[in-house]
């Protein structure tokens, strides 16, 4: 949770050598960074605006997601792998409410109560979803040794893929493009359009009332209480199971809005997309500082970033065939080196 | 009943156990005879197997000096005989016949990638979900040293090659040597993977490896122009083929009458025409029985014992003096080992390697064998791993083309493949954790529940 100092569960490499190694390779890796993106900026300014303004979107997306893995894992410490794939069902549902609705070409108050009701919709249902896959498999497995509970998360993960395999088939499913794409505004010669500025104000409003949630309402501080010592929690009188419960209902719940975002705003999802996407917003979770809501969102917006980048930039860049082992190189060297993440803090366990 | 080797006054244990074993026992293949009879209908290889299997777990062997080979020593002769029987076999209901010899190779194959990765994740307790990796480095290391990939750049190569011409570019390395060397290669790849990361506990393990297991097949599918440079590496989407077939080249065949290569190879012995496949066969199962030998061995050493306590209790293991970084890198190293031998052998039976073939779900497939068989016990991952690799190469096929004609549906059942897994995992973990034949040990690990959380950290 967001105010909580967390205990690593681990020694990290980083204890074990001089203490200005770490800051220094970091400090050579940012300035390589900022080298690249000044050189990219001064030779093709349009293309770095535009790849900005995608990646701001993205990110707020993967955030969403993040967000979700942050919120369960602060407080069962448990790695939801099936996180992922309820976006992803989510996202298949807006494909087929979509269509269902009739929506294409449709514009004005009608649309928007329409997506409205499709939001609605999308958050229950994912919401229902994660809490009964948290009844189902995780639930049982509370006291049994951590790998259980993470093999039966795979496990789900694998069910909910088949079940969209056979819901929507291999082949993407394309969603009918209803956002208004006009635009907002111009900078450098390259538009704002409506759909990527929809995608932030759905996010910030939802990051905002998340917070509050966590930091100011008695459930949120069960929530806090929960994650910290879960015993001592219900010794307090806490629902520790139904606190859970809600913590899972959350988290479906911004899946799901993140699936209507997801295929709103990119207009086609596949069946294995939500486990890509889901790896992509676990490594933004981790590298904010896992069990740290503003961090989920952070790196959500960094991970973002670097695969827009990657992807559209000319001079010195991989390009989108290697966007994946980047995600994955970051990682790994964040999980060594600082894996109390950007945003979390060092405690003395775990420094 | 004169059973020499027992003691005489374990003589009435013995026959009453004998007694209880034979009532049960028989209860129970007479059910599966009328079963199978029923549904499949009768053949006297029916009545032979039931007979062979009743025999097996009437006699409380383990009970007799010298009995517990006879059970190992049954089940080798059965697998190294399986081409000469297999066509006599009777169908199972709902299964239907038995896995041909060509099934029988791929399942070998995976099972000894099982065995490696039940070193990791059921000795040592370290979730492993990249284990594709170490699989995709034997494959490719079989395809760089037995094939014609690199022809540009180093001409003709060849040390002791069969079934290639003597003027073929590239390297061509004995598939024997390949395999060692791919297995080696692969070790010193785990160490690598291994010592940065292992210091990471549980879950964060997990999910390097995970991350690992996502890079590799990356590599392999953009390596034709590594970084731009233009070197050729991994070739790309189509990947390497062909890859030189095993073999024992024309001086060794001439003294022994083994193959010269396998490929190209065909006789008449004891009765049967034999093919390649058969000598494919038959190879794989030399080098499962390599790969448990050592899985055997290495859980009863020092190394052994130490990867258990780690499993059971880090810290009190760091506090008896277990080195838990060289003992886990162990582990992985060990792991790495046999996946890769497996791979570079896979490869060399398939005559390619393609990155399509490492995907994730590969990791979480031979993780699967593992959890379904019961982490830690050989035999439960040498069961559920054949279970797993015959279900995904014809197992489901058939159990659909059975279901289709009873019930006259049309259900496609190998695309459900992915979510029977997922329940495999899910149904496994919830229901019989300790995997359908446990080890002892585990079993108690899983009931008294053992915690991976420490109180405090402790470094090496």
């Amino acid at each position: 949770m967001a105010t909580q100092a967390r205990r690593l569960p681990f020694p990290t490499l980083a204890g074990r050598l001089p203490d200005y190694v770490v800051p220094a390779v970091a400090f050579l890796l940012v300035g390589l960074l900022l080298v690249w993106l000044g050189v990219n900026l001064y030779k093709t300014p349009n293309e770095f605006y535009r790849l900005f303004l995608i990646g701001l979107t993205n990110g707020a997306i993967y955030g969403l997601v993040a967000l979700g893995y942050s919120l369960v894992y602060g407080i069962l410490e448990l790695i939801n792998f099936a996180h992922g794939d309820v976006f992803m069902l989510g996202g298949m549902l807006v494909a087929t409410m979509v269509a269902g609705f009739g929506l294409a070409g449709d514009s004005g108050l009608f649309l928007w109560s329409m997506i409205l009701l499709m939001l609605v919709i999308v958050m229950a249902f994912c919401a229902v979803l994660n809490t009964t896959i948290e009844l189902v498999a995780y639930r049982r497995l509370r006291h049994a040794p951590r790998l259980a509970p993470l093999i039966t998360a795979i496990g789900m993960s694998f069910i909910l893929q088949n079940i969209a395999l056979v819901w929507k088939g291999a082949r993407p499913t394309s969603v009918d493009s209803i956002l208004p794409r006009g635009e907002v505004f111009t900078i450098g010669g390259v538009a704002y359009t409506w759909d990527k500025l929809i995608v932030l104000l759905f996010t910030v409003p939802v990051l905002i009332a998340l917070l509050m949630l966590v930091q100011r309402t008695r459930q949120g501080k069960a929530m806090r209480a929960t994650a910290q010592d879960r015993d001592a929690a219900a010794m307090m009188g806490i629902n520790v199971n139904r606190t859970i419960s809600f913590t899972f209902f959350i988290a479906g719940g911004l899946a799901g809005a993140a699936g209507l975002l997801y295929a709103l705003y990119i207009t086609n999802i596949r069946y294995d997309e939500g486990f890509r996407l889901g790896l992509i917003a676990f490594t933004a979770a981790v590298v904010g500082g896992i069990g740290n809501l503003p961090g989920a969102v952070l790196g959500g917006l960094v991970i973002a970033m670097i695969e827009s980048f990657n992807n559209g930039l000319g001079w010195a860049t991989p390009g989108s065939d290697w966007t994946q082992s980047i995600i994955f190189g970051l990682l790994i060297i964040i999980l060594v080196f600082r894996p109390e993440g950007l945003l979390g803090e060092r405690t003395p366990e775990g420094g | 009943m004169n059973v020499p080797g027992l003691p005489r006054e374990r003589r009435r244990d013995f026959d009453a156990e004998v007694r209880r074993r034979a009532i049960k026992g028989g209860i129970a293949a007479a059910a599966a005879i009328v079963v199978v009879t029923i549904f499949s209908g009768f053949t006297t290889s029916l009545i032979v197997a039931t007979v062979v299997v009743l025999a097996l777990y009437a006699v409380p062997w383990d009970m007799i000096r010298y009995g517990r080979w006879v059970v190992p020593g049954v089940a080798i002769i059965a697998a190294i005989a399986y081409p000469y029987y297999v066509d006599d076999l009777f169908e199972l209901p709902l299964f239907g016949p038995f896995p041909s010899v060509d099934t029988a190779v791929t399942m070998t194959i995976f099972i000894m990638m099982a065995i490696g990765l039940n070193i990791v994740v059921g000795y040592a307790g370290l979730l492993d979900l990249g284990y594709v990796a170490f699989y995709a480095m034997g494959a490719y290391t079989a395809a760089w040293f037995a094939s014609p990939h690199f022809a540009e750049s180093v001409g003709a190569v060849h040390v002791g090659s069969v079934g290639v011409s003597p003027e073929a570019e590239g390297f061509h390395l004995s598939v024997w040597v390949v395999l060692f060397l791919a297995a080696i290669f692969t070790a010193i790849i785990g160490v690598i993977i291994g010592l940065p990361t292992l210091r990471l506990r549980g879950d964060y393990l997990a999910i390097v490896t995970l991350g690992f297991g996502e890079i590799m097949p990356q590599i392999a599918r953009n390596g034709d122009n590594l970084f731009g440079t233009g070197f050729n590496l991994t070739n790309g989407a189509q990947g390497i083929n062909p890859i030189d077939p095993p073999g024992f080249g024309e001086t060794i065949s001439d003294w022994t009458g083994l193959p010269v290569d396998y490929l190209t190879f065909n006789a008449d012995f004891l009765g049967r025409e034999l093919g390649g496949i058969e000598v494919f066969y038959w190879t794989a199962v030399v080098l499962l029985l390599f790969t448990v030998f050592c899985s055997v061995r290495l859980r009863d050493s020092r190394l052994g014992r130490a990867w258990i306590a780690i499993r059971e209790d880090e810290t009190a293991a760091a506090a008896m003096g277990v080195p838990l970084m060289r003992t886990k890198t162990w582990a992985y190293a060990a792991g790495a080992f046999f996946g890769g031998m497996a791979g570079a052998y896979y490869a060399s039976f398939k005559s390619g390697t393609f990155p399509d073939d490492f995907f994730f779900n590969i990791s979480i497939f031979i993780l699967c064998m593992v959890i379904l068989g019961g982490m830690g016990n050989i035999w439960g991952v040498i069961i559920g791993g054949g279970f797993l690799a015959y279900l995904n190469q014809e197992g489901l096929g058939n159990i659909g083309a059975e279901i289709n004609e009873t019930f006259g549906t049309e259900i496609d059942v190998p695309l459900y493949q992915f979510g029977i897994f997922g329940a495999i995992l899910v149904l496994v973990m919830l229901f019989k954790p300790e995997g359908l034949i446990p080890s002892a040990r585990r079993k108690a690990e899983f009931e008294e529940g053992v915690h991976d959380e420490p109180l405090y950290d402790v470094t090496q």
